[in-house]
């Protein structure tokens, strides 16, 4: 729904992003026009086409001065970078956050998290953007920086193109999940990540046919894939991100709300609710409420504090 | 550069559409008419006729085109018919189909095409077989050549010119030490391979040639039967200079006993709007005879004169 920004809404964002910093912002507006531009990009599209001294044309986005961030992240600091990363294009946000992970050495569950729940396009865009702002493909990052025994992994994730229709070949779905299923049992499950079947199926087969797939395991084994994946983070993490991206992200939110999460469990809270208030917020919140009984909304409020916390609800909804 | 010419006026394509509809009518084709226009025309020009013939006739022009044309005469047309994309979304089934290791033809395409180009050439493919072409690489490959192939086209190289020349000269000293252990299929190898830009991999190879004293192709000769070894070769040309490695795939095709008909109608009809141009000069020099007069010799009919129309000997 189109709701019109009100008049000082208009005002708190034109000053918040207009660089000029010390007239002071009203945040309250600020916090409000996000909730008012929920499940509009193109309104944030058009906020950084207008401002175009600050963001640049470059390969079919616009992207941020580097100045630019800096200065803005000292402005909204009580924001803790929601404003920055809301402003930004959805490109090259997940551009950045994969660089910061490759480079800084997080873990690198970010990564599957962005390489499985984006969309084929979304996932093409993260690497436009990422040739465009560190000159070096993402996945020649990804297998330059990732030397664990996920590597082959993760690169196939990043690179994947992955055919988006419905047509799933039932037999080929069946077949793949007795191949899941064998290579399961026989291999010990910390060899999994390197097994070429397990790799050739999670890493290009679209996801409506791994849906199916997992569905079958089921079937066959009585357990879902996940659970027999037990140890194997990695790979349990890309089964998850491609089942079922909101239960998914409600267990990272449940993570990242715990008391005495580190830094790293506690940054999911931005990253996940920025990238997802546009996609399916509505679908974490229901899984969230299922899985743990409360309301997502709740526990964020009782959580968080001050200008961040009512960012943080105003892109979550009521 | 293109060897295509086309008329400086041409006409409008529901025109070309009507002289084609006639060309196909009565008994027998005229297979003259055919190759007169299509092989005159551009990319964009073809698809408008494409276009113009199906709102006349109600039918695709290709279906046409397979009902009335028979043989390589057929196949190079229906080829040169597709957008490059689909194109070479199709060249890349037909060789997934009857893959067998010493085929080339995706390498081909993964590596001599851009980045941007490539990624089409998915988008393509997704629509035309409902499937992506890594899924379909992947599961009609194994081993080795899986490891290589499915990262080779699922690459999204950077397509800028910088270089870093330590990182060049590391990757080189790797190389050269896997190559040396005959590891032909070591990560280290594949993850270079497939995933640098080709700035920084000629540079890799310029300093391996200078640190090692011979070009890297030079080191991958261990086995002349060994297929793996053959792409790694054929990668390695073809991010080095496309034209020779073109040229070369032109001549073996025309020297093989009988012709590779699939090589040639498949290197002519995607390089002809490209870079046939340079081909040919490399041709002549490497053989001494135009390539016009060694096709002439080793092709007979209307394919014949199809493929000469597109390298430009009509002209």
């Amino acid at each position: 729904m189109d709701v019109p920004l009100a008049a000082e809404e208009c005002e708190a964002i034109t000053r918040a992003f207009s660089g000029l910093g010390g007239l002071g912002v009203d945040e309250e507006a600020l916090v409000s026009a996000l909730g008012k531009w929920r499940h509009q990009p193109e309104k944030r599209a058009q906020l950084r086409k207008s401002f175009a001294g600050f963001f640049t044309a470059d390969g079919g986005f616009e992207r941020f001065e580097d100045d630019y961030i800096h200065y803005l992240k000292i402005e909204f600091a009580r924001f803790k970078n929601i404003m920055v990363l809301w402003a930004m294009h959805p490109w090259e946000r997940d551009a950045r956050w994969a660089n910061d992970v490759l480079h800084k050495a997080h873990p690198f569950d970010i990564i599957v998290e962005i390489a499985c729940t984006r969309s084929s396009e979304e996932l093409l865009g993260a690497r436009i953007a990422y040739h465009a702002l560190f000159h070096r493909s993402l996945e020649e990052d990804v297998a330059y920086h990732v030397r664990e025994n996920f590597s082959n992994l993760l690169v196939g994730l990043v690179s994947a193109y992955r055919y988006e229709g419905d047509s799933i070949n039932e037999e080929m779905a069946k077949s793949e999940a007795k191949t899941l299923g064998t290579a399961i049992k026989s291999a010990g499950v910390r060899n999994l990540v390197e097994n070429g079947e397990v790799i050739r199926i999670l890493t290009t087969r679209s996801k409506p046919h791994l849906r199916v797939t997992f569905k079958y395991y089921r079937e066959m084994y009585g357990k879902s894939i996940e659970e027999d994946l037990g140890d194997e983070l990695c790979l349990q993490e890309t089964v998850q991100c491609l089942d079922s991206p909101p239960k998914y992200f409600s267990k990272v939110m449940d993570e990242t709300l715990k008391d005495g999460a580190d830094k790293n469990t506690k940054d999911a809270l931005t990253r996940v609710i920025v990238s997802r208030a546009d996609v399916d917020m509505e679908e974490i919140k229901a899984a969230y409420h299922e899985q743990y009984g409360a309301q997502l909304e709740d526990v964020i409020a009782m959580k968080t504090l001050g200008n961040y916390r009512d960012a943080l609800l105003s892109l979550v909804g009521q | 550069m293109s060897t295509l010419s086309i008329p400086v006026s041409v006409p409008s394509p529901y025109d070309d559409s009507e002289q084609l509809r006639k060309a196909f009518e009565g008994w027998g084709t005229n297979e003259g008419l055919i190759i007169a226009i299509l092989a005159h025309r551009s990319a964009a020009q073809r698809r408008q006729i494409r276009d113009a013939y199906a709102q006349a006739y109600g039918e695709d022009i290709l279906k046409a085109l397979e009902k009335e044309l028979t043989r390589h005469f057929e196949k190079a047309v229906l080829l040169w018919m597709l957008d490059p994309p689909e194109r070479d979304a199709v060249l890349a089934n037909e060789a997934l189909k009857k893959w067998s290791s010493g085929n080339r033809a995706l390498i081909e395409i993964s590596v001599t095409r851009t980045s941007d180009e490539m990624f089409a050439v998915r988008r393509a493919y997704h629509a035309r077989f409902k499937r992506s072409l890594e899924e379909d690489v992947a599961v009609h490959t194994s081993g080795d050549f899986r490891k290589l192939l499915v990262p080779l086209v699922s690459s999204y190289r950077y397509e800028g010119l910088e270089v870093n020349a330590s990182l060049a000269k590391s990757e080189a000293k790797m190389l050269h030490e896997k190559i040396n252990d005959k590891d032909y299929g070591n990560e280290e190898i594949i993850r270079i391979l497939t995933t640098r830009s080709k700035a920084q991999l000629l540079a890799t190879f310029n300093d391996y040639n200078n640190e090692f004293g011979h070009p890297i192709n030079k080191d991958l000769k261990a086995d002349p039967k060994d297929d793996f070894l053959f792409a790694l070769r054929s990668i390695i040309r073809c991010i080095i200079c496309p034209e020779k490695y073109f040229e070369k795939v032109i001549r073996l095709a025309i020297n093989k006993m009988g012709t590779d008909e699939y090589a040639l109608t498949r290197v002519i009809t995607t390089r002809a709007e490209v870079n046939m141009k340079q081909i040919k000069e490399i041709y002549y020099k490497r053989n001494s005879v135009p390539l016009e007069r060694a096709i002439k010799k080793d092709t007979t009919g209307d394919y014949e004169d199809f493929l000469l129309a597109l390298i430009g000997e009509d002209a």
